[in-house]
C-alpha cells in the first residue's frame, strides 16, 4: 500500500450482505490486516446484474446511477465477487451526466483477489491453513476479469487465487479433471433452466468429490451458494468457504 | 417447446446425457491439446478475426470480385435472396438435367434452406453422403450438431438402424463393419447420381475458386462422378485471397475435431470439359444480420462447432433442444435474427460463462451477443412478461431504505416460515437445492454495530 494509504470502499454484493455477512466481515478484516483503510459506504444496494442478465439492462439506470454516486469519493472499490465487479466494469448502462465518474469507477473497482495481487502487489501471504482445498473458478472472474488462465486459450497458466493459497502452510491444492467448467448458477439461469443448472452443479461437485476436496472455495459466493445448496440437499459432506474467509482465517 | 423444456427432457436419461457430455468434452479436450501445439494459436485467431472483419466491411465488393473471377473460370453463378429462391434454383438445374436422384455432401446451408424436403416433394431422391448425415437422414432427423451430425446416437442405435435399412447383422456394433456397409450402400448412389450438391467452406474472391472441406472425401466422390456440380454457399463465406486459406484451414480442423488438418480440402476452380459447375450465393437473412451492428460479427462463423463442444449447456441438453438448424451458442445468436419469437428462449440457454467466445477460432464475442439478444427479446415481450420481482428490483436497488427493509423482511421470512412454505413448488430454486441459512443480521447491520 502507498504511504498515504488510499481510501478503499468495500462493495458487498446484495446477496452477500443478506445471506453471507461472514464473507463481508472476512473481506473487511483481511483488507485491514493488509494495511488498508477500509470504509463501507452504507447507502449501497446492488449492482443490478440480476436484472441486466435477465434482459432488462435498460431498467438498471437508477441502480447504476446510485452505485456510481455512492462510490465516487474513494480511491478504490473492492468487492468479494468477480461477477459483480465485472458487471460494474462492463455492463453498466451509460449514465448521462456522470460519464467521467463512470469511467473512473471502471478503472478503480477491483475484485478482492486481484486487488491484493495487482494493487497491493502482495505475492505471498504468510499464514497457515492445513486443509485440502478445491478451487471453483467463477466464469466471470476467470474469463471476464482474467483472474486465472482459461483452459480454452493458448497462454501460460496462472491463477491469482492459487498463488495466494498455495503459500499457506499445510494447504493442499486439489487438481480437478475440468479445471474451469461452469457450475451452472448463471443468475436467473438457475431458475429458468433449473434442470440443467442442477446437473451442471452436480457434475462440478462430483469432480471435487472424486479428487477429495475437503473445503470448496472460490471468489464468488453465488456459485458457492448454488453448489452448497445442491450438496446440502443431497447430504454430501463438504465444507464451503469464500476465499476471503480462508485468507482471513489463515492470517489470524 | 422451449429450450428449458427440451433440456429437462434430455436430462431424464441420465446415463445418455452423461455420455453425451463426456463424448463432446473429449472432442473439446482434443481441440485444446492440438491447439496448444501451435505457439502462434492466439495470433492465428486474431488474424482470422481481422480477415473476416475486413470481409464483412467490404462484402459487396468481394462478392462481385468473386463472381467476376468465378464466371471467368467457367463457373455459372446464381444469386438467391432467400431459401425459397435457393431451392427453386437447385430444382431448375436438376430439371434441366432430367435428374431425379442427387447425392449431397454435408451442407448446413441446405439444411437451413430445408432443401431435402423441398426436392423430395418435387420427386427428387436426395442422398446425404456424409456418414453421420446419412444416419440421421435414415431416421428422418435433422443433424444434432453441425460437424458431428449423429453425435446424439450411440453405436448400438446405429447398428440397429443399419440392420433395418442396410440389412447388416443384428447386434453387430463393430464400427468398421458398419462403416463398410454404409460405403457399399453409398457407392451405388454415387454411381447413379448425375448431379452432386456440396456446400462451400471458403470462396476465394481473388481467384474465383471455392474450397470444400470433408473428412470422408464424399464431396469429391460425388462431384467427380457427376456431370453437374451444384455448390451452395452463404455469402459470408468469402475470403479475399488464396493465401488467407493458410490461416483458416489451420484453425478449422483443429477447432472442429482436434485434427491437425481436414482429410480433404478440395479446391474447385473450373468445370472439367463437358461438365458444369453451378454456384448459388445465398443471402437468406445474412444482409439483415450484417445491418445489426451488435450482431454483425456472428457472420464471421466458419461452422467449426467448437462452441458446441465446449458449451456446458449444449453438452448436457443435446443439439435438438435448440430447435434450430444451427444449435449451440453460435446458433443462439444467429437464429434470433431469423425468427426472434420462435427462438426467444435460446439467448437464455446460457450461463454467460464465456467459454464459447474463448474457443471461437474467429473470436466472435458469442456470450456478449447472447447478453445483447436478451435485451432485444425482452423488448418484444413488453412489460407484461416481466416478473413482478424484476419490476420491484430496480425500485429497491436504487433506494437504500427500500433495500434495507426488503432485505430484512426476506431474511426474517426465511427464518420464521416453515420449510413446506419455503420449498413451495413455485420456488424453483428450492426444488433440488437448499437455500442458505438466513443469518440473524445482514453485513450492513453488523457493520453499523461494530464499526461505526
Amino acid at each position: 500500500m502507498k504511504a498515504n494509504s488510499p481510501s478503499v470502499a468495500l462493495f458487498i454484493p446484495c446477496y452477500v450482505d443478506q445471506f453471507y455477512p461472514q464473507v463481508g466481515i472476512a473481506t473487511l478484516e483481511l483488507l485491514e490486516k493488509l494495511g488498508c483503510k477500509v470504509t463501507y459506504p452504507s447507502g449501497q444496494t446492488c449492482c443490478g446484474q440480476p436484472l441486466a442478465n435477465a434482459g432488462y439492462a435498460r431498467d438498471t439506470v437508477g441502480t447504476a446511477r446510485h452505485f456510481i454516486e455512492t462510490f465516487n469519493d474513494f480511491d478504490y472499490v473492492v468487492c468479494p465477487s468477480g461477477s459483480c465487479t465485472l458487471h460494474v466494469k462492463e455492463h453498466f448502462p451509460a449514465i448521462a451526466g456522470l460519464e467521467k465518474e463512470q469511467e473512473a469507477l471502471e478503472h478503480k473497482i477491483y475484485e478482492l483477489i486481484e486487488f491484493i495481487t495487482d494493487v497491493l502487489k502482495i505475492e505471498k501471504l504468510e499464514g497457515k491453513f492445513p486443509h485440502r482445498v478445491g478451487f471453483h473458478s467463477s466464469c466471470h472472474g476467470q474469463r471476464g476479469l482474467h483472474l486465472s488462465s482459461g483452459s480454452e486459450l493458448n497462454q501460460p497458466p496462472y491463477n491469482k487465487a492459487r498463488k495466494l493459497l498455495e503459500n499457506l502452510a499445510g494447504l493442499e491444492w486439489v487438481e480437478l479433471s475440468r479445471t474451469d467448467e461452469c457450475c451452472g448458477f448463471g443468475g436467473t439461469f438457475a431458475v429458468t433452466e433449473e434442470a440443467l443448472s442442477i446437473q451442471m452443479g452436480k457434475d462440478r461437485l462430483a469432480d471435487h468429490r472424486e479428487h477429495k476436496t475437503e473445503i470448496l472455495t472460490g471468489g464468488d459466493m453465488s456459485c458457492i451458494m448454488h453448489l452448497q445448496g445442491i450438496a446440502t440437499r443431497s447430504k454430501q459432506e463438504m465444507k464451503f468457504l469464500h476465499l476471503a474467509e480462508i485468507l482471513n482465517q489463515a492470517l489470524s | 417447446m422451449t429450450h428449458p423444456e427440451n433440456a429437462a427432457e434430455f436430462l431424464k436419461d441420465a446415463q445418455k446425457s452423461k455420455w453425451h457430455d463426456e463424448t463432446l468434452w473429449f472432442v473439446r479436450d482434443k481441440r485444446d491439446k492440438v491447439s496448444k501445439g501451435i505457439p502462434e494459436w492466439e495470433q492465428l485467431r486474431e488474424l482470422a478475426s481481422g480477415i473476416k472483419d475486413n470481409v464483412l466491411a467490404n462484402l459487396a465488393d468481394y462478392l462481385e470480385e468473386f463472381e467476376r473471377n468465378a464466371t471467368k473460370n467457367g463457373i455459372i453463378v446464381h444469386w438467391a435472396a432467400d431459401s425459397e429462391e435457393h431451392n427453386r434454383l437447385v430444382l431448375e438445374i436438376l430439371q434441366q438435367q432430367n435428374c431425379t436422384a442427387v447425392v449431397k455432401s454435408k451442407s448446413i446451408l441446405t439444411e437451413e434452406c430445408h432443401l431435402n424436403p423441398y426436392l423430395e416433394k418435387h420427386g427428387v431422391e436426395v442422398v446425404d453422403t456424409d456418414l453421420g448425415e446419412r444416419i440421421v437422414q435414415f431416421l428422418n432427423q435433422p443433424p444434432s450438431h453441425i460437424v458431428l451430425p449423429a453425435i446424439h446416437l450411440k453405436k448400438g442405435e446405429i447398428s440397429e438402424l443399419f440392420h433395418e435399412k442396410l440389412h447388416t447383422e443384428k447386434g453387430n456394433e463393430d464400427p468398421a463393419y458398419l462403416t463398410q456397409a454404409a460405403r457399399v450402400h453409398l457407392r451405388e448412389k454415387f454411381f447413379a447420381a448425375k448431379v452432386a450438391i456440396t456446400g462451400v467452406n471458403f470462396g476465394i474472391a481473388e481467384t474465383g475458386e471455392f474450397v470444400v472441406c470433408t473428412n470422408e472425401g464424399n464431396a469429391d466422390m460425388g462431384v467427380h462422378l457427376a456431370d453437374v456440380h451444384i455448390a451452395c454457399m452463404g455469402i459470408e463465406k468469402i475470403l479475399p485471397r488464396r493465401k488467407d486459406l493458410g490461416v483458416f484451414l489451420r484453425l478449422l480442423a483443429r477447432s472442429a475435431t482436434g485434427q491437425p488438418i481436414t482429410n480433404y480440402n478440395s479446391h474447385f476452380r473450373s468445370p472439367s470439359p463437358g461438365k458444369e459447375i453451378h454456384l448459388i450465393l445465398v443471402d437468406n437473412g445474412r444482409t439483415a444480420q450484417l445491418a445489426r451492428e451488435k450482431f454483425r460479427n456472428s457472420l464471421k462463423c466458419i461452422r467449426c462447432g467448437a462452441c458446441m463442444n465446449t458449451c456446458p449447456i449444449y453438452r448436457r441438453s443435446g443439439g435438438f433442444s435448440y430447435n434450430s438448424t444451427v444449435p449451440g451458442p453460435i446458433g443462439s445468436i444467429l437464429s434470433p435474427g431469423l425468427d426472434l419469437k420462435k427462438h426467444s428462449s435460446l439467448p437464455f440457454a446460457s450461463t454467460l460463462c464465456g467459454s464459447c467466445t474463448d474457443v471461437c477460432p474467429v473470436k466472435i464475442n458469442i456470450h456478449e451477443q447472447l447478453y445483447e439478444w436478451r435485451q432485444e427479446v425482452t423488448k418484444t415481450q413488453g412489460e407484461f412478461a416481466k416478473g413482478l420481482s424484476m419490476k420491484l428490483a430496480n425500485g429497491i436497488f436504487k433506494s437504500p431504505l427500500a433495500y434495507k427493509i426488503s432485505g430484512s423482511l426476506m431474511r426474517n421470512a426465511l427464518k420464521s416460515l416453515p420449510n413446506s412454505l419455503i420449498y413451495h413448488p413455485l420456488n424453483v430454486w428450492g426444488k433440488n437445492r437448499n437455500l442458505p441459512d438466513a443469518p440473524k443480521e445482514s453485513f450492513q447491520q453488523w457493520y453499523r454495530k461494530n464499526r461505526s
